[in-house]
């Protein structure tokens, strides 16, 4: 790819992981939430896939591989958090540690410390999305071509 | 009767997903025209929840407390919209890999498992 | 933490295949023996819920919840997802524990290192936790989630071996099948949706009436879940899927097809209860005797011993839509002969997941020892592996229904209740019987007999061990069948054919 695209992916790259992760953090808030995010953030991959050419990428698979498992287990591992009430059960909402502030009734400004495990599991999805679709079209670059 | 629309157009879309998954013969004609039904059927689901004159049903900066729109629905279409990628993503990869040992992506060639 | 045990026996499998690819990077021994401990957990899960069912009445389990009984919101409307477990859901549930432990030691051996053995296992994993997952819900959206999570599952293990022309191909038509059949169920869960307002199987049971858009939702699901059983005649995907997938998978597979099998007897009898007319009863036994007649036929040409025995998977299937069919002709009136019908059809499924999951473990084995499963070009393998024969002639005894093995005991009910219908049902299922021990013989005869060929050598005793567990279970349930239709086979069937109130009651009324 030409000086122009390559320089343009270099400054949109930051700018959408950060988009992409602004979205997954305020998932409680706002529309968004750790999919959307995800697949922002993995947009930002795509291009990098796109302008530079699958070798510069094709050694980052064994980190997408273990960053797509420990999403994956820490979504489940906060499922399991709950069990001393039912299963996802939401123990970390209105209890003022981390994510606990009390969520106020009716509109308001929005406050990023509530909503418990949410925000947690909206990470862990987040990453997960991240790496898999990220591998996905990090594979299809890598082996779809001709023989 | 005109409320009905936005159902009748959806089932359109839906129609046209599984005219072209009959009629078609190259494998990525197939899987397009199974993303189609998939559009259709989140397009269905997120236009059940409709309100009239409602507001997105976000209470972070609200304007002042008026009718909102259904949220589950949103949920639903959202999750079938994940699992759509996924499926979108598995069957490509399926139809890469039929290629690379064929040569081919016309359904009607591809008949090693007959009978 | 016994209280937990529904959810446990789905999430705990949902946990190991995510954890499975961490585990193989440190060893693949400990990825060996997280997945046994996953598996064996979730069977210690899946037969205490059973148990507690068994003695007790309906589980419920609310998730997320203040407490997990805490059914109804303020204002007495089901809000949450939540896990509704009756006799039936506990059958299928033992069923696929059941499968999985025997299925799972036979995977670990057979599938070799370097072809991807953390993908494959990976992907089991999630297919286990699906299949818990349909048979417990309650709520008909978590269903299809589920649903679609057995798609993807399954599908990635049919076209697992990329490296063959055939498994991708089977891989791509099964994938647009399955998801086509959920799109369907998606749709009718929409219809209901928009006119119900609700998503919980038991408060859209007492709220069905019968309208015009009930009975387009009830359309959508048929032909959704009539899709995803390998009815005739869009059973197209089962043979391809069966035959290549790797052989301990397939049994993940079977079980599999029984619970959408499952899936449509609760939206028939629970959801549908009241409305349903004895017109869709007939369609189910029409299409069950289709299935039981195109399938034997087919198998009759093959020469592929995997797709051969995966003719004779999808015949059963047949059995089991009749034996039920029957009971939903009769719902009406409810007479004797319908219940017993129903309880052949539920036992059969127990039956069939036995004796075919036998089988595809001696395909698999003769597919290790020789590498082909080619009819042509095996033979004689009766004297260098002598337990797989009688194996494998134990269960095709079993599918044909040969007394005193499982397969008879179920079929008897099956016969017995619906020649009391239509004598023209079980005329059609007996000649399907014998048309499958034809089949058989035949494939016994040029897989087993003939002449001595070397065989390069010996199985590993995991193979012989899964193998054998299934055979003593087909065994066991042919001398004393009478025990376990009793104590397992007809809480089942009670479920679905008067429990309707109970299920309604365990939700809403508490």
């Amino acid at each position: 790819m030409t000086v122009v695209v390559r320089t343009i992916t270099r400054v949109l790259l930051p700018i959408s992981l950060v988009f992409g992760g602004y979205v997954i953090m305020h998932g409680h808030l706002t529309p968004g939430g750790g999919f959307q995010g995800g697949a922002v953030a993995a947009s930002g991959l795509a291009l990098v896939l796109v302008a530079f050419g699958v070798e510069r990428l094709a050694g980052k698979k064994g980190l997408l591989s273990v960053l797509e498992s420990l999403g994956g287990v820490a979504f489940a591992a906060l499922g399991f958090l709950g069990l001393g009430v039912t299963f996802f059960a939401n123990v970390l909402a209105g209890s003022g540690g981390l994510f606990g502030h009390p969520v106020p009734y009716g509109p308001n400004p929005g406050d990023l410390n509530t909503a418990g495990t949410l925000p947690l599991m909206n990470w862990a999805v987040g990453f997960k999305v991240l790496a898999g679709l990220g591998a996905v079209v990090l594979l299809f670059g890598l082996f779809g071509g001709e023989k | 009767m005109i409320g009905n629309l936005p159902f009748v157009v959806c089932m359109i879309l839906v129609a046209l997903g599984l005219w072209t998954l009959i009629a078609k013969r190259n494998l990525v004609k197939l899987v397009i025209g199974m993303s189609l039904v998939t559009s259709g059927v989140n397009l269905f689901l997120v236009s059940l929840g409709y309100v009239r004159g409602g507001i997105p049903p976000i209470y972070t900066y609200a304007p002042a407390a008026a009718p909102m729109v259904l949220p589950t629905p949103q949920a639903l279409t959202l999750t079938s919209i994940v699992i759509g990628v996924a499926t979108t993503a598995l069957m490509l990869a399926f139809v890469v890999v039929i290629y690379r040992h064929k040569g081919t992506l016309d359904v009607r060639k591809i008949r090693d498992l007959r009978g | 933490m016994s209280v937990h045990a529904p959810i446990l026996a789905i999430a705990v499998p949902l946990l190991g295949g995510f954890a499975a690819p961490l585990l193989a990077r440190i060893h693949r021994k400990v990825r060996d023996l997280w997945v046994l401990l996953v598996v064996f957990f979730s069977g210690a899960c899946v037969g205490y819920v059973a148990a507690h069912i068994l003695s007790s009445g309906i589980w419920v389990y609310v998730l997320g919840a203040r407490n997990p009984q805490e059914t109804l919101a303020p204002g007495g409307f089901p809000i949450r997802i939540m896990l509704t477990v009756d006799a039936m859901s506990a059958f299928m549930g033992l069923i696929a524990g059941f499968l999985a432990l025997v299925a799972f030691p036979f995977a670990l051996k057979y599938i070799p290192e370097e072809e991807g053995k953390t993908l494959a296992l990976t992907l089991s994993l999630l297919l286990l936790a699906g299949i818990l997952g349909l048979a417990y819900t309650g709520d008909l959206f978590n269903f299809f989630v589920f649903l679609e999570v057995t798609s993807i599952a399954a599908c990635g293990i049919i076209g697992f071996r990329t490296w063959i022309s055939r498994a991708p191909e089977a891989a791509f038509k099964t994938m647009v099948l399955f998801s086509l059949s959920g799109l369907f169920f998606l749709l009718a869960s929409a219809f209901l949706y928009g006119e119900y307002g609700a998503l919980n199987l038991a408060y859209l049971s007492a709220q069905i009436k019968g309208t015009l858009v009930d009975k387009l939702a009830l359309a959508l699901f048929l032909a959704g879940l009539i899709m995803k059983v390998a009815a005739a005649p869009v059973h197209f995907w089962a043979p391809d899927a069966y035959g290549e997938a790797p052989a301990a998978k397939t049994l993940l597979l079977v079980v599999n097809t029984q619970v959408s099998l499952y899936g449509l007897w609760r939206v028939l009898f629970t959801l549908y209860g009241g409305a349903l007319s004895a017109g869709v009863g007939w369609l189910v036994t029409s299409l069950g005797l289709l299935t039981m007649v195109v399938a034997a036929f087919m198998a009759l040409v093959q020469v592929d011993l995997g797709r051969l025995v995966a003719y004779g998977a999808v015949s059963q299937i047949g059995y089991m839509m009749l034996g039920v069919g029957v009971g939903l002709v009769t719902l009406a009136g409810r007479p004797d002969y319908g219940f017993v019908a129903m309880k052949g059809g539920i036992f059969h499924m127990l039956n069939d997941a036995l004796t075919v999951g036998l089988l595809f473990l001696c395909v698999g084995a003769v597919e290790w020892t020789k590498g082909t499963r080619d009819l042509r070009e095996l033979g004689g393998l009766g004297h260098g592996l002598p337990g797989v024969a009688l194996c494998f002639l134990l269960a095709s005894l079993a599918l044909a229904g040969i007394p005193p093995l499982n397969g008879f005991a179920s079929k008897i009910l099956i016969y017995e209740g619906s020649f009391r219908l239509s004598p023209i049902l079980a005329a059609v299922a007996v000649l399907a019987s014998i048309l499958l021990l034809a089949v058989f013989a035949r494939a016994f005869h040029g897989a087993f007999l003939g002449p001595r060929a070397e065989v390069k050598e010996g199985l590993p005793w995991v193979f012989l061990l899964s193998m054998g567990a299934l055979a003593v279970g087909i065994l066991v349930l042919g001398l004393v069948p009478g025990f376990f239709v009793e104590e397992l086979v007809a809480p089942a069937a009670k479920a679905l054919w008067h429990g309707r109130a109970l299920y309604l009651a365990a939700v809403l009324g508490g």
